[in-house]
């Protein structure tokens, strides 16, 4: 199967900071993709440079077969993405907020309407639907960002930190949602710090450090294995947390 | 230009819902002329000071109430990160460049709508030629919102910018104040079109230049 995104030699500077060191990257239509890494590692900047928000100093990125640089917007059209930050307008109403976003995504207005309701029920928000955002908890505004990312049936989605703000309840529903996905064949692309969460919900784990995949195996090909628990426990735990690993199988 | 037109759309209606920008830019400009008409208040009577003064005193207040609207103009765009969520769109930059300009434009005009009735009754003035005023306004708030949204989206992530936005404006949009001013003197005295045209021309070049360049560089404004 072609790789829906495929990244060659990506290098992405700030200043003299190498944040992204020549990362090659394929990922198949469908799959579920976790990738962890302490802080400073780099995911969060390989993720922006997927999905379209920054450009890669160096190498090139397909997506389905468009190349990033010379047609970001087509690329755009294929993406979702969810973010800590939830990219929503205080002043609309959840209604509003989806709306205005279908629109960007040139989205017919029936369709869009009968989208926006389908996608509130999802997210267990459309008693509120035409509240003002800005009245809204952290939890609520996270799960009407999962809608907005969803909104034009995105056939990959980006999510950073999606748990954010997120309460047990909200989490599962999320979930849910994610793994209603899976019957459209949407390729997820997950940066966490939840291990547990992720290794449920995804297939395969990368592990980055220093703006480099150290770390790259399917979920079910890692269970117990050894490398896996050197390589999560010595860049991401605390020497004294390596035990915890364990505990995941 | 659809989706530019979506882009005005939701400014306008998150700003006429919460009216945190207007109400601000009406006080202030109406403070601008109080306290302009309260300090020549001995020389209101005397037609010919008026007219050299009031076209400057509602330039200064339209200028310095539309600097305090464009500073806030990005900062909305940049809570909860919403800007990093339309550059996630398939949107040309310069079509949000364009959506900006046309929602801040009207944000303007309501402002003006309500400030130069305000000029008219504290400085007893009488205007000739409403249509020509009206013209010589349009032409001249364009120019000043294409080069402000620019410089509002170039500030907006600095930690001064309600310092350096009108820093790097007020210089860029001298070409516009003056002709502005000149043209909006003669229109009151002698309310005749004809007599503005050399300004109106400049006027119109000014703001068709600085919308090109705006919409051209407006993406390199907006880049991480």
């Amino acid at each position: 199967m072609d790789p829906i995104i495929s990244a060659r030699g990506i290098q992405r500077s700030f200043g003299k900071h190498k944040a992204l060191r020549n990362i090659d990257l394929e990922i198949k239509k469908g799959e579920s993709v976790a990738i962890f890494g302490p802080n400073g590692a780099g995911k969060t900047t390989l993720l922006k440079v997927l999905s379209t928000i920054i450009m890669p100093t160096k190498g090139n990125v397909i997506v389905n077969g468009i190349d990033l640089r010379r047609d970001s917007s087509s690329v755009r059209e294929l993406i979702g993405v969810i973010s800590h930050q939830t990219y929503l307008y205080d002043g609309l109403t959840a209604r509003e907020n989806l709306r205005f976003f279908g629109k960007m995504y040139g989205m017919e207005r029936s369709l869009l309407e009968e989208r926006i309701r389908e996608l509130l029920g999802h997210v267990g928000l459309l008693g509120r639907a035409d509240d003002r955002v800005g009245a809204f908890s952290r939890g609520m505004k996270q799960r009407l960002s999962i809608a907005r990312a969803l909104v034009h049936r995105p056939e990959v989605l980006f999510m950073d930190e999606p748990y954010t703000g997120l309460d047990q309840r909200s989490a599962k529903a999320f979930e849910n949602v994610l793994r209603a996905l899976d019957k459209d064949k949407v390729t997820k692309i997950m940066v966490s710090h939840n291990i547990e969460r992720a290794m449920q919900l995804c297939d395969r784990l990368i592990v980055m450090d220093r703006g480099e995949i150290v770390y790259d195996r399917m979920a079910k090909e890692i269970e117990g294995k050894e490398d896996f628990k050197l390589a999560y426990s010595s860049l991401i735990c605390m020497d004294t947390d390596a035990e915890g690993v364990s505990n995941l199988w | 230009m659809l989706r530019s037109l979506h882009i005005a759309a939701k400014d306008l209606r998150t700003e006429f819902r919460t009216k945190q920008m207007l109400n601000s830019m009406v006080i202030f400009s109406v403070q601008v002329i109080v306290i302009f008409s309260i300090s020549f208040g001995d020389l209101l009577g005397q037609k010919d000071i008026v007219d050299r003064l009031a076209p400057g005193v509602l330039w200064i207040a339209f200028i310095f109430a539309g600097t305090l609207g464009l500073s806030r103009s990005f900062a909305s765009e940049i809570e909860n990160g919403c800007l990093e969520g339309l550059k996630l769109c398939p949107v040309d930059r310069g079509a949000i460049y364009t959506g900006k300009t046309i929602s801040n434009s009207l944000i303007m005009f309501a402002v003006e709508i309500l400030t130069v009735p305000v000029l008219i009754v504290l400085f007893n003035y009488n205007i000739q030629n409403v249509a020509g005023l009206a013209l010589i306004i349009i032409l001249g708030t364009l120019g000043f919102i294409t080069v402000g949204t620019l410089l509002s989206a170039l500030t907006v992530n600095t930690r001064t910018r309600e310092i350096m936005l009108p820093i790097l404006l007020l210089p860029l949009v001298i070409p516009v104040i003056i002709p502005a001013i000149m043209a909006t003197g003669k229109i009151m005295v002698e309310g005749d079109i004809s007599d503005i045209s050399s300004e109106l021309r400049l006027l119109i070049v000014y703001d068709l230049i600085f919308f090109a360049v705006g919409h051209l560089i407006f993406e390199y404004t907006i880049q991480d």
